[in-house]
């Protein structure tokens, strides 16, 4: 944290002043290890295991939060008889099937009493989909299908042995560990767990996450100050950019984008969303409001509000499926706003080769990055495989005003928009991406205006009516998140959510941000400092929902309102008034009161029972067990990375069953791992990551001097005993191969990278920063080139926090020469088309 | 009392009104390294990039304080036989010395002390004459190559002159950089040491905030987690000018030889 | 399991030091600019000596030649140092102050005073005009000469530059008998008639340089080594050689021209080697962390037993 998000983390520094005990889980000892009471070196890919170990642990040692987990999570749910665990199917949960290698949700379902419903499982809308609003309980927790019998079974297998066989953490280290955490989780204290991409970007990465949730909801740690899982996020917006989503599968607010033939009318894709029980309950209105922003008059009871307005998904359109229908040639046209996929993203010669299969690219960027120069000069140019004369690709540049120099948002890991103001104004051609969109959208409206085609109706029945300014007729971007935040029918900006109708009456660009623009003011602009208002600043920036600070917060308080202890109070039921009230936005209906429990036919907010604190799900119950929302099964459990020179010592499958594997071409084979022939042709584990001197693909910082001369070219970290294995000296040179490339780099060898001892041996590990590219003032071979494309089946985020690898001390070749090396190891690890997807 | 001394927070002021020695504390038990002190002096002053070549030196490829580098960020390894690895980090600036050798050499009166008592160079008057450099007992200030001329921390002067903080102190997200009235700096430090030892932190120090020193108290002083030495610095730097009237009184002595010699050498023929 | 910024880490092997960088930003003066200026003045000084004795004594050969010895050799110091500056405009700003504290500064109103002495005096001379002048110039140069022979010592002693400094005692004497031998040297090759004065000085010059060394090298204990290894043992070594040779030359060379003018190279020489290897001594100095560390622990334990 301390090296990705150093002006967040000083947050963590005064918390540690404070008495808080910092611990850093990293396989390498970074400059937030430097700063942590302790640090806890692991394996690459094996967090699943450390964190079920842990959750062991507190289900043994009896250390969860009783009260809490009662009364506000599903432990008490009964779940169907037909449902199998990995335990019963060696690695497998019921539902699988092998020719997709793809899961049906339906006997992950709890046991429904016979008058209720029949659930879909199967929308898989960011809603958390429908499981039953009120299944069968054990309030004992004694059943042997209730959720929390079924958690003990399937984690019993995490013992600390098994941590210490998989993760390579000695026993001390981790008991040491589980005290800290669960000496932190009580009625008087909280424990945070904090996360970004080294969770995230492997094959199994949105289970770790699910692994860290259970493990909170068990402590008690979700709603409460001090408590929670923090994602942070990465570039300074990237929040925003989900919230307003750059995703092709979501529409604005985490509505799903529609699916040709599942959502053919607006009352279909209500239908998905519409759940039971809580906030997704009016999703009708929030799709309405939407459809009104976008097509506002036009947009009509009629015509089912422009509901066809909208595209719909044929299928996958993420980014790596994208690159794969540039090769294949139906994927013509492209573009790159702000992204260097020739540096950033994994398998980097592929997102190179599929440019170069491209009729036209289009890239706005603040320098001329490797995304816009590889026709020119990038690898395989070099290496002879492109020649720049035979690349049929139109490529053009254009450059991008940065974010100082124009006005907007920045909503940050705490869900908080701030708004920032031109520093100075572009110089030159660039241009701000507003610019760029509005401009665009104009220019083509002219150019069909007039049209009787229905095509055209989508683009010219837009409101596109944005106010300019300045010399380069630049759109109010006040304007846009005015429109964001939404207005009633008299042109009034809204209050909050509770504000939209589903009648056409209200316009909202995202139901999540509105109120955002609340009595007219930018919400967003608000500076005031922290010594002039509470300890939870409301009056700074503005956070979704409803300038809400800790979501669930209703959870910080006990089932009778009462807070938890005085030193964690957040909000609370006030018998006078009857409302519940507190430091923050309280996360209920203000006038639902804790023993509240609902009519049968009740729906939406108003079907949450008293102590339903968990108000976005369906049940209102925090899921130690996700009856449906994950393609890859209802709990975590331990499976190695695709690339692995470790054996699973957990289960059978030795990688995710359900994980997104490209059909393996030519330039992304895979490696042998575990007790695979070959495998020992890759001995170590590569992870790749940031340093606090650069930044991503390197766009925003190898074209600075201040920033590249304090990190002038690539390395590799690795430790003395690798060293000495591989005859590498520090400042000197390495080669890194995978089964995908060959790449060198400088070499700083460090006790900071630990060797581990894993299933009995000794595993050395490599660091490798991602930063490089061959453009700007401070150069290198891309660790991307290294990576391949096997996904997460949820997310499909890349797995590049754990490859095997082999390192070899010298330069790499150049030329053809720099292939061949990577064929030689191919042939020596005896790997073909099919290797790495055995077990699929 | 310059025009500007009215721009100063009243903090910054003595009860008479003259601006009290500002000066900085750096707690480098704090310090994450991520040198944005490093980069925010560079931005703020216009200074040059200092090269760009791979070290080998840990995340420092900067190496130390120069011409062309006003703050730097040392990075330390070290590892305990058990194995424990710790991380040792540091921004290091000019001392801007009570008894400061730079300022005491310079033939020129480039070099300076503020109403603030920061020690600054003037860029217009300093002569290249390269006196002040080999002066420093602590290596900051240095000539830039193709210039010739002395550059170094000036503390921001035109930053705190203005009664703004300096760019690195602001830039410092830990606040293991604080800027503030010398006194209150020291009590400050002083109070955090009893509170590192109480934690258990035996190591932690105090270098450069004694008055009885041999710079008679540095302007900016730090809190280390080992010897000055593993950081770079001298363990106990004195200002050079402290023995120059021994140093006059040899040469004239050594002079006055010479003339007795010569005046011998001519008794006699020849 | 590692702990952030906690107990002492590693046993102690001293003396430590950053990546055996140096602690100190050493010296910059360019070479040959500042070693030849150290020399040339060292040589103008003996030489006005020189001249106002053989003025006293009526030497008129001696007197007349030391002294142009002396304005070429000081004219050749100003210029060694305006370019080591860079521009002549920059010499001008050490004119600005007069600062005690700087010998530096010091030093350039010396030669600010002594220049302009010793060319009248040279001028003179040579031409008779204005002989009161002339014998008031002379007066003025020499009185002026112990200064000018001694203060650069001074100048390199008061810096941070541990094989410096430390030899605050000593260098200056090593300077003046530097000067002293060296402008003997020269005036017994200028002056063969009257040289006798010329001639002794050279050897007593020398035997005071030589008693300053030996003095400077013991008393330096560790720090010495600069003095007597790599490029600075080497020039240091050289002036220890030639400077006897010259002396005996410079002796023998009486009725002998070509020994004679070997004698007065060798001394000049064996000056210029002598300022060549104090000053690559303080670079060398400065760029081992060990010569700073070192004698600073070594001062601390003294005071505060750990
Ligand atoms: N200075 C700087 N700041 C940035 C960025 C930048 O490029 N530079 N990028 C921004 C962006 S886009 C993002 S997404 C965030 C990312 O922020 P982070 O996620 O913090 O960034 P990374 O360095 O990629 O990964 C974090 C750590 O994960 C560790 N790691 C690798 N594999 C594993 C594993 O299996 N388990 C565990 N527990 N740890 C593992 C790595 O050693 C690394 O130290 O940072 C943002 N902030
Ligand atoms: N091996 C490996 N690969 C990774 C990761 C990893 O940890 N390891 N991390 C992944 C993650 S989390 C991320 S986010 C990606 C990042 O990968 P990319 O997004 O491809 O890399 P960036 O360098 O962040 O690209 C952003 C570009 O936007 C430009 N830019 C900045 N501001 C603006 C603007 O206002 N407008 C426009 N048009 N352009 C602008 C910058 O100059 C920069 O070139 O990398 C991913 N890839
Ligand atoms: S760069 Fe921006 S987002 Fe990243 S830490 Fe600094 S302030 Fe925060
Ligand atoms: S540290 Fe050096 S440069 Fe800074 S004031 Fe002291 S002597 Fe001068
Ligand atoms: S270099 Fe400039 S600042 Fe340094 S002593 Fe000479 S004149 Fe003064
Ligand atoms: S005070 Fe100003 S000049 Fe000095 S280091 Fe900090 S930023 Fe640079
Ligand atoms: S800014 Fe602060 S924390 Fe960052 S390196 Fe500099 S001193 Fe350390
Ligand atoms: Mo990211």
């Amino acid at each position: 944290m301390a090296e990705c998000h150093p002006v967040g983390f000083q947050w963590v520094m005064e918390a540690k002043a404070g008495g808080a005990t910092v611990v850093h889980v990293d396989p390498r000892f970074t400059r937030t290890s430097a700063v942590a009471d302790l640090h806890v070196p692991l394996r690459a890919g094996s967090d699943i295991a450390l964190l079920g170990g842990i959750i062991n642990h507190v289900l043994t040692e009896e250390t969860w939060f009783h009260d809490y987990v009662v009364a506000y999570t599903n432990a008490s749910f009964l779940l169907r008889e037909d449902f199998r665990d990995t335990e019963d199917l060696d690695g497998l949960f019921s539902g699988f099937d092998p020719e997709t290698a793809t899961y049906d949700p339906d006997t992950w379902q709890y046991e429904r009493d016979g008058d209720a419903e029949e659930p879909d499982p199967h929308s898989l809308g960011a809603s958390g989909a429908h499981v039953d609003a009120r299944p069968r309980r054990d309030e004992t927790l004694q059943h042997p299908r209730c959720v929390l019998q079924v958690l003990k079974r399937h984690f019993a297998r995490y013992t600390p042995a098994l941590v210490e066989e998989v993760c390579g953490v000695p026993r001390d280290t981790f008991a040491e560990l589980c005290r800290v955490v669960v000496e932190n989780s009580e009625r008087e204290r909280t424990t945070a767990f904090c996360y970004a991409v080294g969770w995230t970007q492997h094959t199994v990465g949105a289970q770790y996450i699910r692994a860290a949730a259970i493990l909170q909801t068990l402590l008690g740690n979700i709603g409460r100050p001090g408590g929670g899982i923090l994602a942070l996020r990465g570039h300074a917006s990237i929040q925003g950019s989900t919230d307003i989503p750059t995703l092709y599968n979501l529409l604005p607010g985490y509505l799903p984008m529609p699916r040709a033939g599942e959502h053919d009318d607006l009352g279909s894709l209500v239908e998905a969303q519409a759940l039971a029980k809580g906030h997704w309950g009016d999703a009708r209105a929030y799709v309405v409001s939407l459809l009104k922003a976008w097509w506002g008059d036009a947009a009509t009871p009629d015509n089912d509000f422009c509901f066809d307005h909208l595209p719909r998904l044929t299928g996958d359109h993420s980014t790596y499926q994208t690159v794969q229908e540039q090769l294949d040639g139906t994927c013509r046209g492209y573009f790159l706003l702000g992204e260097n996929p020739a540096v950033g993203s994994a398998n980097a010669k592929l997102q190179r080769l599929g440019m170069a299969a491209l009729d036209w690219l289009v890239v706005r960027d603040l320098a001329l990055i490797e995304s816009a120069t590889w026709w020119r000069d990038g690898p395989e140019i070099e290496s002879g495989e492109l020649r720049t004369e035979d690349i049929g690709t139109e490529v053009f540049f254009l450059p991008a005003a940065a974010h100082l120099e124009k006005d907007g948002t920045f909503t940050n890991t705490q869900r908080m928009l701030q708004w920032h103001h031109t520093a100075q104004e572009p110089e030159g051609d660039a241009r701000s991406d507003l610019w760029f969109a509005y401009h665009l959208g104009r220019i083509i409206r002219d150019k069909l205006a007039g049209s009787t085609d229905e095509a055209d109706r989508p683009l010219l029945d837009l409101t596109w009516d944005y106010p300019l300014h300045g010399p380069l007729d630049e759109p109010s971007a006040e304007a846009v998140l005015r429109e964001i935040g939404g207005w009633d029918a008299s042109g009034a900006p809204l209050a909050s959510s509770l504000d939209l109708a589903d009648d056409g009456s209200t316009a909202c660009g995202c139901w999540i941000y509105a109120g955002v623009f609340a009595d007219g003011v930018n919400q967003a602009d608000r500076r005031r400092p922290g010594h002039e208002q509470s300890w939870v600043a409301p009056e700074w920036g503005w956070a979704w929902p409803a300038n809400r600070r800790i979501l669930y917060n209703r959870a910080s308080a006990d089932p009778d309102g009462r807070p938890w202890s005085e030193r964690k109070a957040l909000v609370w039921w006030d018998e006078e008034l009857q409302r519940w009230t507190g430091h923050d936005v309280p996360d209920f209906p203000l006038g639902t009161p804790p023993g509240h429990e609902p009519g049968p036919d009740a729906r939406g907010p108003s079907a949450l029972a008293g102590d339903d604190a968990f108000t976005m799900q369906a049940d209102g119950k925090a899921w130690l067990f996700a009856p449906t929302g994950l393609a890859d099964g209802p709990l975590p459990a331990h499976f190695e990375p695709q690339d692995s020179p470790v054996r699973n010592a957990v289960h059978g499958p030795q990688r995710n069953p359900a994980r997104v594997v490209r059909a393996s071409a030519p330039d992304n084979r895979y490696q042998p791992s575990g007790d695979e022939a070959g495998s020992e042709v890759f001995p170590y584990v590569a992870t790749t990551y940031r340093l606090t001197e650069h930044h991503t693909a390197g766009g925003m910082s190898r074209w600075l001097p201040y920033l590249s001369e304090l990190q002038p070219e690539m390395f590799c970290e690795v430790s003395p005993a690798l060293a000495a294995e591989r005859g590498l000296e520090n400042a000197g040179w390495a080669t890194i191969v995978t089964a995908r490339a060959a790449i060198e780099a400088r070499v700083l060898v460090t006790d900071r990278i630990p060797s581990l001892t894993v299933a009995g041996r000794t595993l050395h590990q490599v660091g490798l920063p991602y930063h490089w590219g061959d453009q700007g003032l401070s150069t290198g071979d891309a660790a991307n080139e290294l990576a391949h494309l096997s996904l997460d089946p949820n997310v499909h985020i890349q797995e590049v926090k754990a490859l095997a690898c082999d390192v070899v001390a010298g330069r790499r070749p150049r030329g053809a020469a720099r292939n061949e090396l990577v064929r030689e190891y191919q042939r020596r690890a005896g790997i073909d088309e099919t290797t790495g997807l055995e077990d699929r | 009392m310059a025009p500007y001394l009215s721009e100063l927070p009243v903090g910054w002021l003595q009860p008479d009104g003259t601006p009290r020695r500002m000066g900085f504390f750096t707690d480098t038990s704090v310090c994450i390294g991520c040198k944005a002190c490093e980069v925010a002096c560079k931005q703020w002053n216009g200074v040059p990039d200092d090269g760009f070549t791979f070290t080998g030196y840990s995340y420092d490829n900067t190496v130390g304080l120069g011409a062309d580098t006003w703050r730097h960020v040392a990075f330390i390894e070290q590892t305990a036989p058990a194995g424990d690895v710790r991380w040792l980090m540091s921004s290091d600036v000019c001392k801007h010395c009570t008894e400061a050798a730079c300022l005491d050499v310079c033939p020129t009166g480039s070099l300076f002390r503020t109403d603030l008592g920061t020690v600054v160079v003037q860029e217009d008057i300093c002569n290249g004459c390269g006196y002040c450099i080999p002066a420093c007992p602590f290596g900051v200030i240095d000539q830039r190559t193709g210039d010739g001329r002395a550059w170094k921390c000036t503390l921001c002067h035109d930053r705190t002159s203005s009664g703004l903080e300096p760019a690195c102190a602001q830039a410092c997200p830990t606040d293991s950089i604080q800027f503030g009235p010398l006194d209150e700096l020291r009590e400050r430090a002083a109070a955090r040491v009893d509170a590192l030892h109480e934690r258990g932190v035996g190591d932690a120090r105090l270098y450069g905030a004694s008055p009885d020193d041999g710079v008679g108290g540095a302007g900016a002083f730090f809190l280390l987690l080992d010897d000055p030495e593993v950081y770079g610095l001298p363990p106990d730097p004195v200002v050079t000018t402290r023995r120059l009237g021994a140093m006059w009184r040899r040469a004239a002595a050594a002079g006055a030889a010479m003339a007795a010699v010569v005046a011998v050498a001519f008794v006699g023929g020849g | 399991m590692g702990r952030g910024g906690e107990q002492r880490m590693v046993p102690r092997a001293e003396p430590r030091s950053y990546y055996g960088e140096p602690v100190l930003n050493g010296p910059v003066w360019k070479v040959p600019d500042v070693p030849a200026y150290l020399f040339l003045g060292g040589l103008a000084a003996g030489s006005s000596l020189l001249a106002a004795g053989a003025d006293l004594t009526g030497r008129q050969v001696l007197s007349q030649r030391t002294k142009l010895a002396a304005l070429a050799a000081i004219s050749g110091s100003t210029i060694a140092l305006v370019h080591d500056l860079g521009r002549p405009a920059r010499f001008l700003n050490m004119l600005r102050t007069f600062k005690p504290t700087s010998p530096m500064s010091m030093g350039s109103w010396v030669l600010a005073a002594y220049g302009p002495a010793a060319g009248a005096a040279a001028a003179s001379s040579v031409t008779g005009i204005a002989p009161r002048c002339g014998v008031a110039a002379t007066a003025g140069a020499a009185a002026l000469s112990p200064v000018l022979a001694t203060y650069t010592a001074v100048l390199l002693a008061n810096t941070a530059v541990p094989a410096w400094h430390e030899a605050h005692r000593e260098l200056p004497y090593v300077f003046a008998g530097s000067g002293a031998a060296a402008a003997g040297g020269l005036a017994a090759l200028l002056a063969p008639g009257e040289a006798g004065p010329a001639r002794r000085l050279a050897a007593m010059g020398w035997a005071v340089e030589a008693a300053a060394v030996w003095r400077m090298e013991r008393r330096l204990g560790s720090l010495a080594t600069s003095y007597e290894q790599g490029r600075a043992g080497r020039w240091m070594r050289a002036g220890e050689v030639l400077a006897p040779a010259g002396v005996l030359a410079t002796v023998l060379g009486r009725r002998r021209p070509a020994l004679r003018v070997g004698g007065g190279a060798a001394l000049m020489a064996a000056s210029l080697c002598t300022r060549f290897g104090v000053f690559e001594a303080g670079r060398a100095s400065a760029a081992d962390p060990a010569q700073t560390v070192g004698p600073q622990r070594e001062r601390l334990s003294a005071h505060s037993p750990t």
